[in-house]
């Protein structure tokens, strides 16, 4: 059984892990990473023009905390993709080299990715803080 | 207290004793990134974020602090 969780911010980080069908956990933002790993994942979801929701975790050093706590995953970033976690900057680039990211990320069809989500895509990330403010 | 910086051969030394079997090619001189090669029988049948999660177990709360970066490979064999 599983206890009822006290935590707002580690609520606000599983429904935004639910709610986006793909999410990057990453240091800085898709326009400006902070650190060249979370560039290099940025740049292989956006060499697959895939739409993505990104979270950066630096404005409060408790979102990566309660991020690792709930993926068991050490290191940023983190790509989540239909709420499950797919890997860090290392396995994102090597299922980029061997076309299987495509696949798990489904745009090898892009004409069936509705329209709303590719508008929402990158422009807005997504920001936990301002949902927890 | 000392906090003394992270060598290949520390990284190289944990990987092998903490995973049954493995053998661990680790490169990175400036104690902070690391990039490493790791085979080992138990990752045979495991996805990959699952044997990357036993190399990152031997390391627990170090990654991302004292170890800065540790880029992985992992081959089962």
């Amino acid at each position: 059984m599983s206890d009822e969780t006290q935590n707002p911010l580690r609520d606000a980080i599983e429904d935004a892990i639910r709610s986006n069908p793909v999410i990057l956990f990453m240091k800085g933002t898709p326009e400006q990473p902070m650190c060249g790993f979370s560039a290099r994942t940025v740049a292989a979801l956006q060499a697959l023009e895939a739409p993505f929701a990104a979270v950066d975790i630096l404005p409060d050093p408790r979102i990566r905390q309660e991020l690792s706590a709930l993926s068991s995953w050490p290191t940023i970033p983190q790509l989540f993709v239909n709420g499950e976690l797919v890997g860090g900057c290392d396995i994102v680039m090597e299922m980029h080299e061997t076309g299987e990211l495509a696949q798990a990320l489904g745009v090898e069809q892009p004409d069936e990715a509705p329209a709303a989500a590719s508008a929402q895509a990158g422009s807005a990330p997504l920001s936990i803080e301002n949902r927890l403010g | 207290m000392t906090t003394s910086m992270a060598t290949k051969e520390e990284l190289k030394a944990r990987i092998e004793a903490g995973i049954p079997g493995a053998r661990a090619d680790v490169r990175g001189d400036d104690g902070h990134h690391f990039e490493a090669v790791v085979s080992a029988p138990a990752f045979a049948g495991l996805p990959r974020i699952a044997q990357h999660r036993l190399v990152y177990d031997v390391f627990g709360g170090e990654l991302g602090g004292r170890i800065h970066a540790l880029a992985l490979q992992t081959k089962a064999e």
